[in-house]
């Protein structure tokens, strides 16, 4: 049974969830702003956080900052936009993935779970980012192990973009769903702590440092 | 500074006579047309509903008796406010502009201070009238109107009036005062100037922040505006039609990731032209799809490049890839993804439906043969199906740009 706390300040949309969610998951808290999840998540000790990109008193980001490292919850985070901001913001910050709010129910569910067993989730949206910042440059890195992602890496991230599941990705690369999932924690890693040129330059022009 | 009596120009009077309302007569400003300089005798004499010309007379008289005239257009001029119409300089005009300049030639000649400090008269002259114009009521809020570009060219144009002007006063303080004696004048100078700093110095702040405070005002309630505009011809038009169809699922989900679209585009997206770069068309193309056919369409893009003629007609193919998953996948959406690295470009278009049997389709069907393999042949890429029934498709574009 994997323990959710849900955080959104439209009831509406937590209500929705709620209902959608498969089997196996159980809600054990709900939150509508940054100072109540804080205290939820505390309290319920949660195995992951649904946490929402836009909340009253400094979005999700606050609640990571105010967190992360703290609780041994995992953050999924969820947002009604894709722009490229929230999703790097999130990320950078600590969680371990980032889904749009049109995603189905059954995919949901499929996403707490992998997160809950502490892989990471890439939409092919985000998977497009992580392809563009990391795009082969000829500027110098400062280390070679985190800022550039390997060929194998590349050809996960292009194969999610286009939108194929990591089971179909397991097949179309020979290589097993496991070895799919190392590959994109790996990735996640390197986003979360890579300071990247082109990262920063990216994060700096949309005023995120 | 007076207008010229010797003109006797015809006039025309907007007053509406049969009108009963309390606004008969008409409100007391400057007008831009049938003006001699600034408009204000033609604007006394529309409010009073005088013939201009008595006016003028009298003005010239009141300036002639002493000079009163003088400071009181002068008064008026800066008081009265300017109706905002485009002006048009005609003749009259600038004869009226010469008299006056060759009034004041005439008077600083026969005083006797042309001779005595002839340029730095001139240039403080000089500085006086860019002050001033700066001073135009109208000219302000032209500017104020406008952001800070302009804004900076106000402060550039009173630093030069202020300049000329000071440089005048220096000039002729030079010239005239022996060395011994500016001393005491320039402490004096100073003592007042600083007196007046201190009395002016709130009062000015207060009304630069008031202005500052009305401008962003304005500013933020025509972005509300805008955004009122927009929502109302998009959203709210579209959850009317929401309304109307909610018995149609399928019209209602096509109809609301429409309008998402466009929302999203019009709230995050760079504004990108679709006619100019293969990231921006490809989105534009997987939108007219899925308002065709109602499947939902998810585009990724990494990397983008200007269009050209061949990437025209991948688009082309990429489109035709589109509409036949939308049409016959049965899929409940489609991916597309757009890749541009270094000189490679490919897009790809999968659906997880039911796939066909490549080799089965009859040789004469135009659509995978001859719109997406033939296409990009012609345009030297290569264009791979990869499918089998049940299995969904996927279309897969190469082309190298040159």
């Amino acid at each position: 049974m994997t323990r959710v706390v849900l955080v959104d300040d439209h009831q509406m949309f937590r209500t929705g969830v709620k209902a959608e969610l498969g089997p196996g998951i159980e809600v054990v808290g709900e939150a509508g702003d940054v100072d109540s999840a804080v205290a939820v998540i505390k309290s319920a000790a949660p195995d992951v956080v649904l946490l929402d990109v836009h909340l009253p008193g400094g979005g999700g980001i606050e609640v990571l900052r105010r967190l992360h490292g703290n609780v041994t919850a995992r953050f999924l985070a969820l947002s009604v936009s894709d722009a490229a901001e929230d999703v790097i913001a999130v990320v950078r910050g600590g969680a371990r993935g980032y889904v749009t709010k049109t995603i189905s129910g059954p995919e949901l569910t499929d996403a707490i779970g992998r997160v809950a067993d502490d892989d990471a989730v890439f939409s092919p949206r985000l998977a497009g980012f992580v392809l563009d910042a990391f795009a082969a440059t000829d500027a110098p890195s400062v280390d070679p192990e985190l800022d550039q992602l390997t060929q194998r890496e590349r050809e996960v991230l292009r194969l999610i973009a286009r939108g194929y599941a990591y089971k179909e990705i397991a097949r179309e690369l020979y290589i097993s769903v496991k070895t799919v999932e190392t590959h994109v924690s790996s990735v996640l890693r390197k986003l979360q702590l890579s300071n990247r040129h082109e990262l920063s330059r990216w994060a700096a022009a949309r005023r995120l440092v | 500074m007076a207008p010229m009596p010797f003109t006797g120009r015809a006039c025309d009077h907007p007053r509406v006579t049969e009108s009963t309302s309390v606004d008969e007569t008409p409100r007391l400003d400057r007008r831009a047309d049938g003006r001699l300089v600034a408009g204000v005798c033609r604007g006394i004499a529309d409010h009073l509903g005088l013939e201009v010309v008595i006016v003028r007379l009298a003005f010239s008289l009141l300036i002639i008796a002493g000079g009163v005239g003088v400071a009181a257009y002068i008064a008026l001029w800066v008081l009265v406010p300017s109706r905002d119409e485009p002006a048009q300089r005609d003749w009259t005009q600038f004869a009226a502009y010469g008299a006056l300049i060759l009034g004041l030639s005439f008077l600083t000649w026969a005083s006797g201070l042309a001779k005595a400090a002839l340029w730095p008269l001139v240039a403080g002259g000089l500085g006086a009238a860019v002050l001033w114009q700066q001073a135009d009521r109208n000219q302000r809020q032209r500017w104020l109107r406008t952001t800070t570009v302009p804004l900076r060219r106000m402060w550039l144009r009173s630093l030069l009036g202020a300049f000329l002007v000071i440089g005048g006063i220096g000039g002729f303080v030079a010239q005239r005062v022996n060395a011994t004696e500016a001393r005491a004048v320039l402490i004096a100078t100073a003592v007042i100037l600083s007196g007046v700093a201190v009395i002016a110095t709130p009062w000015l702040m207060r009304l630069w922040q008031d202005l500052d405070v009305e401008r962003r005002e304005r500013i933020r309630s025509q972005e509300r505006a805008e955004l009122a505009a927009h929502v109302h011809d998009s959203v709210l038009h579209t959850l009317t039609l929401i309304q109307r169809s909610a018995h149609d699922s399928r019209e209602v989900q096509r109809l609301a990731r429409s309008q998402e679209r466009e929302l999203r585009g019009w709230l995050y997206a760079p504004r990108a032209d679709p006619d100019q770069t293969l990231a921006a068309a490809v989105q534009k193309i997987a939108g007219e799809v899925e308002d065709d056919h109602g499947v939902p369409i998810e585009v990724v893009c990494v990397g983008d490049c200007s269009l050209t003629a061949a990437l025209g007609a991948m688009l082309q193919a990429a489109r035709e890839a589109m509409v036949n998953a939308a049409k016959y996948a049965e899929a409940p959406s489609v991916s597309v993804y757009a890749e541009v690295s270094g000189d490679d470009v490919a897009i790809y278009v999968r659906d997880r439906g039911k796939g066909f049997d490549l080799d089965a389709i009859p040789r004469d069907r135009m659509g995978v043969r001859g719109s997406i393999i033939g296409r990009m042949e012609r345009s030297g890429g290569t264009a791979t199906v990869r499918t089998a029934p049940g299995e969904g498709t996927e279309v897969r574009l190469e082309l190298k740009r040159s």
